[in-house]
Order: structure tokens, then C-alpha cells, then sequence
């Protein structure tokens, strides 16, 4: 997956789109053969197998029992199963599966989970925000563990949505490039694991979230802040509470003309434009709700292995500010990272992770 | 001319939900952007949905988009310009 | 110093009534959601014309925040990155949801709509407040099939307590067809017990969601 090749393909999907278009798809067949083995397809939607897939996979390496009182599960998810709504009057499964509290309770169910799952739905920055929250929620004692899905599927609801924006891309997306035209959709499942207590044995491995913030752009409820108001703050303000040097960005970079040039101003107003800086759009689309949990995986995965990956789609810097794009992969120590997010609202979020 | 920017004054307040303007307070040569109504990107993107709509005319580039949209008066003239006989 | 959370002003907007303060200060039975809506609007004289833009969703929190927030002054107390916003509802934006779906059925009527498609996510109505009272604090939109105040109330108050925010405007905004509800509390700290409306805890703000009733 990672260095030269992009999941970005065209497809072409009648019930998705008239026309065909450039998307990151889960392969139905990958995910039917995967989801049989623990579960009966008939029951569940795409995204809940896709969800279902991904947390019992995180659950594996855990050392805690994820049936105890002190676990919390949140869902990440901007429309959840957003696909029954096609068909809402013909609903074999239960008009109540439209509601994301009941995808979340129906995940909670299948693991045996004790808490009422929570669910945040807050547009592009949701898995961010989801991290956050459960760094939050464990620092003050209100839990052990917390297991956090990010999920979300493509659709012709979402898919004509960004059309409608003229905001998709005429090929597989290009972060922070002179040439970038608009965003690739993807869709994927991601969960990370927050745990208070040791969760794997082998101590190399662990990462720690340290901080993160958000804050409110208070300009537009669809464009970027001319200034990354808001993107700044929540850096600037997540700096001041943690001063730390940074090693690594991992940007939102969706490659829209606006999103790009919006972070390259966020990011040198507070002073990191030096600071190595990739986006992961390039390999798989931007996941909406997931893309938040699926980037910090690959965060953690950067530190871990101490390298960084290069910004698939990128070739040469198209935004105002000159930032230190990561354009091939490079071995390095690192210790520490900053992953940050957008969305429509006019949120944003910033996140700290650091080794132990 | 006169009835279309009269007819367009109507769709646009409709269509970017203008609820407190009437057309008279539109005036068809002010900019519809930056000054004048002040519209913003989501507005520019509904007016070229309402062209499509309504007129079944397509705008192919931004660039062209921001000669059409220019004012009520441009709209209309891109309208007449392209009229299916 | 001690440091007291507390709920300094609340307002609701459901049944046909809006309620601050413990007042009821309009009401208009009979009418659509959308007409009630726009009624509060120009009774209070709001004069904010992108308000016509907003779905029901964004239209009801956004009143219910601009009535709760009236007279305040709040910016005089606080710096709008001060400010946090923490909302909750069981159907996200699915009213708004079913309204695109409805544009895109018909292939040979297909014209999707930006204004419409920027609608269906929750979090918006967190942005229209942003936006209104220049608020660049801390939001989250959480779905949850009722209202929870205990969740609410222990995380806002962590962040009080660690000083992510000075206060809040926190609460529950919800459309689903012609039902709605929004009940909307304003959180601060003080040095002064027993200030406010009451005592920032799960109890306090639950009898308020009920009392209303």
C-alpha cells in the first residue's frame, strides 16, 4: 500500500453514480469472505460488517477484557448506514437502523460491550475528536479503556452531495500539488484502542495520546477560514498546553484547492512549516468519519516504525505557504506527531501522540 | 429581457432562500458577489444549479461561471445567448 | 479559591412554547415546525437573514441559542475561544438526510443540492452558533438515543476542570419530521456557591429536561 501505489481507482457503480468515478472501494466480495467467519452477512449492512471486521481485529492484541465495566466503545461516523435510506420504506431490517445510536448498540451487542456506546458524528473531524474525547474521558477517571471505530461507506447519497460541490477530483486526489482538484471518496473502517492500563506486552510498541483540542473556524459552515482561524487555534492552543518539539505532521490534506491552502497557512502561523508534513488522501480517499481514526493508525504506525511516508498523488507544492511536504519515504527517529482535521462546520481538531 | 431578469430576480430569491428581499430591491447590473447581495460559494454553486434546472444551460468552467454569475443582468444575457431556438 | 460548575441560564424550545429562564416567553399552537420556527424569528427580531438558509435542525439550535444568549454580554466575559459547545440528538440530521435523498431518486430529475447537502451532518448547527456569536472554543456533536446528562455533565466538566473551556453552551437539539426539541443550558464556573439556576450535575439538569413537560 504504501510508497508508489494509490487505492484510488476509477469505478463504475449504476447505483452509486450515472457516470463513472474515481473512489477507494472496499472490495464486497474481501469483505463477505472476511465477515462469514464471524457473523451471518443477512444481518448486518456493509457498514456494519465493515465496523464489526475492524474492532474484532483491534480486540485481538488487547489485554484488558473488553466486557468490563470500565470499557466505553464510541463509533466515529458522519451518515452511518446512510445507504438504507434508498430504500427506507422497504426496510427488512428495521427502520431504526437509519439511527446511529442503534448502529452503535447493535456493535455494542455483537462484543458484548457494557457501557451505551457513544456515537460522535461531527463531519470530517470526527475520528480526531473521537480520540480526544477518549483521552479525555480516561484522564478523568471515567474509564479504563476505550475502544473508538471510525466507519463510513460510499454511497449515491454522499457521493452526489460532494458532486454537488464540484469538489471531487478528475482523478485519483493530489495533496498540497499545484495541479490538486478537488477530493477522492473513500470509504474504510478503523479502531484504536485507548487504554489506561498496559494493553500490550511488548512496551516498544506503545504510543501514548497525549492531548488534542478543537476549535470552531465562526466563518462558514462550508468553506475554510481564509485564515485557518480555526485550525490554528486548536494547534496553537494544544502547543501552549503541551510544548513539545514535533518530528511529524499528518495534515487533512484532501486536496482540495481551499482545504490545502488553508492547512499550509494553519501550519505556518503557528510555526511548523518546517516540520515534515504528509497526507494519507492520496492512498485511500478520504474516509469521512474513519479517515480520523484510519490517519492516527498510521501516525502511530510512523512513530513506531520510525519512518515517514510519502504524500501519494503529490509532485510539486501548489499552496502559499511553503511547507515540508513529505514527497518519498524516509527513515528517521520519530517521537512525536501531530495529526490535525477540518470539516464542514467549520471544525477542527488537532491531536498529539507521542512515544512513551 | 425585461420579463426573464424580472422571472430570474424571482427564482434566485426562491432558490437561495432570500426570504426577507423582494426582486424590487435587486438591482439587475449590481454584483451578486463579494458586494451587492454579498452571496458566498454555496450560493454561486445553487445558481448555477438553477440554470441547469431551469434553462437546461450548463457553466463548463469557474471561469465562466464567474462571467455568468457576475450580476442578475449577465445571467439573463447568458440565457438569452443561449436560448434553444 | 473554590471553583463551582453551574448551570447559570437554560432555554427550551418544544410543545409550541419557548421557555427561558423558567419563563414562557412565546407560543403559537397550530402551527407547522417550520412556521413556529420562523415566528420566533421575527418576534424576537432576530434581523439574521442567513437564518432562511438553515434547515430545522440548525433553525431550532440556532434560536434556542440566540434567546439563551440574549442580554448576556457573554463577550464581555469571555473570549470566543473560551466558549465550548456540546450538542446531542437521537437523529443526527436524517430530516435534512431524507430531503437529498429525495433529490437524487430521479435520475432523469437530478439536481442535488449543495445548500441542502451542507445540512446533513449535526455538527452544522454547532458552526451557525459558531458563526453567529464568533465562538472558536471546543464543540462536539454526540448521538444518543435520549438525552444523557450524566455523560455530559462528567465530560464538560473535566474540560471546565482542566480548563480546555471557561463555559458552555451545552444541550439537546433534535428533529425528526414534525417532532422537535431543543433544550439548550448555559455552564459556567464561579467562586460563589449556590449562584445560578443550580448546581452543575446529572440531577439538576435532568429535572430541568423534565420539568418543562
Amino acid at each position: 500500500m504504501l510508497g508508489d501505489k494509490t487505492g484510488i481507482q476509477l469505478a463504475e457503480d449504476q447505483r452509486i453514480a450515472p457516470e463513472p468515478f474515481y473512489a477507494s472501494l472496499v472490495e464486497p466480495s474481501l469483505l463477505q469472505q472476511k465477515f462469514k467467519a464471524i457473523g451471518d452477512p443477512g444481518l448486518y449492512t456493509r457498514f456494519e460488517q465493515m465496523a464489526i471486521c475492524s474492532v474484532r481485529e483491534a480486540l485481538s492484541n488487547v489485554a484488558f477484557n473488553p466486557e468490563d465495566p470500565g470499557t466505553l466503545f464510541i463509533l466515529s461516523t458522519t451518515k452511518g448506514n446512510i445507504d438504507l435510506l434508498e430504500k427506507e420504506n422497504e426496510q427488512k431490517l428495521g427502520k431504526e437502523r437509519l439511527y446511529l445510536w442503534d448502529t452503535a448498540r447493535l456493535i455494542q451487542r455483537f462484543f458484548n460491550f457494557r457501557n451505551e456506546p457513544v456515537v460522535i458524528s461531527n463531519a470530517c473531524i470526527s475520528g480526531v475528536q473521537a480520540v480526544i474525547t477518549g483521552v479525555r474521558l480516561i484522564r478523568a477517571g471515567l474509564y479504563e479503556n476505550v475502544i473508538i471505530n471510525g466507519t463510513d461507506i460510499i454511497s449515491e447519497f454522499v457521493f452526489s452531495g460532494f458532486n454537488s460541490f464540484k469538489s471531487l477530483s478528475t482523478g485519483p486526489c493530489r495533496p498540497f500539488d499545484r495541479t490538486r482538484d478537488g477530493l477522492s471518496i473513500g470509504e474504510g473502517s478503523g479502531t484504536l484502542v485507548l487504554s489506561k492500563t498496559r494493553p500490550q506486552a511488548d512496551a516498544s510498541k506503545l504510543i501514548v495520546a497525549l492531548d488534542g483540542i478543537s476549535s470552531n473556524d465562526a466563518n462558514h459552515i462550508s468553506g475554510p477560514s481564509r485564515t485557518g482561524e480555526g485550525l490554528f487555534i486548536a494547534i496553537d492552543h494544544l502547543l501552549k498546553r503541551n510544548p513539545l518539539a514535533l518530528d511529524y505532521i499528518s495534515a487533512h490534506g484532501t486536496a482540495t484547492p481551499y482545504n490545502d491552502e488553508m492547512e499550509s497557512i494553519a501550519i505556518t502561523r503557528a510555526g511548523l512549516q518546517s516540520v515534515p508534513v504528509n497526507s494519507f488522501k492520496g492512498y485511500w480517499g478520504h474516509t469521512l468519519g474513519a479517515a480520523g481514526i484510519i490517519e492516527t493508525i498510521m501516525c502511530v504506525s510512523s512513530i513506531r516504525n520510525n519512518v515517514l511516508y510519502n504524500t501519494m498523488g503529490f509532485h510539486e507544492t501548489g499552496v502559499s505557504n511553503p511547507l515540508n511536504i513529505i514527497d518519498r519515504v524516509i527513515n528517521r527517529e520519530i517521537n512525536s506527531c501531530l495529526k490535525i482535521a477540518s470539516g464542514f462546520g467549520g471544525c477542527n481538531a488537532a491531536l498529539l501522540l507521542c512515544k512513551k | 429581457m425585461e420579463q426573464l431578469v424580472q422571472k430570474l430576480k424571482e427564482e434566485i430569491i426562491e432558490a437561495l432562500n432570500l426570504s426577507e428581499m423582494k426582486p424590487g430591491q435587486i438591482d439587475e447590473k449590481a454584483p451578486l458577489f463579494v458586494d451587492g447581495l454579498g452571496l458566498d460559494s454555496i450560493d454561486a454553486l445553487e445558481l448555477t444549479v438553477l440554470l441547469e434546472k431551469k434553462y437546461g444551460l450548463k457553466i463548463l468552467t469557474a471561469e465562466e461561471g464567474k462571467k455568468v454569475l457576475y450580476s442578475v443582468h449577465s445571467m439573463a444575457e447568458f440565457i438569452t445567448a443561449n436560448k434553444k431556438a | 479559591m473554590s471553583e463551582f460548575y453551574i448551570i447559570s441560564d437554560y432555554c427550551s424550545i418544544r410543545d409550541h412554547e419557548v421557555v427561558l429562564h423558567g419563563k414562557s416567553v412565546y407560543n403559537h399552537a397550530d402551527s407547522g415546525l417550520q412556521d413556529f420556527l420562523t415566528g420566533i424569528y421575527q418576534y424576537f427580531a432576530v434581523s439574521y437573514p442567513k437564518f432562511y438558509k438553515m434547515d430545522k435542525l440548525s433553525k431550532l439550535g440556532f434560536l434556542t441559542a440566540e434567546l439563551l444568549l440574549r442580554n448576556k454580554n457573554i463577550h464581555q466575559q469571555y473570549a470566543g475561544n473560551e466558549v465550548g459547545i456540546f450538542l446531542m440528538n437521537a437523529s443526527s440530521s436524517l430530516d435534512t438526510d431524507r430531503n437529498h435523498q429525495h433529490s437524487i431518486l430521479d435520475r432523469n430529475n437530478y439536481f442535488p443540492s449543495p445548500a441542502v447537502f451542507v445540512y446533513t451532518l449535526p455538527n452544522i448547527v454547532i458552526g451557525e452558533i459558531s458563526i453567529r456569536h464568533k465562538f472558536t472554543g471546543e464543540g462536539t456533536f454526540f448521538i444518543q438515543e435520549k438525552f444523557n446528562p450524566p455523560f455530559l455533565v462528567h465530560y464538560i466538566k473535566e474540560l471546565l476542570a482542566q480548563g480546555v473551556i471557561q463555559c458552555c453552551i451545552a444541550g439537546w437539539v433534535e428533529t425528526d419530521g414534525q417532532n422537535y426539541e431543543s433544550v439548550l443550558y448555559l455552564i459556567e464556573k464561579t467562586d460563589r456557591p449556590n449562584a445560578g439556576i443550580a448546581n452543575f450535575e446529572p440531577t439538576s439538569i435532568q429535572r430541568i429536561f423534565d420539568n418543562e413537560k
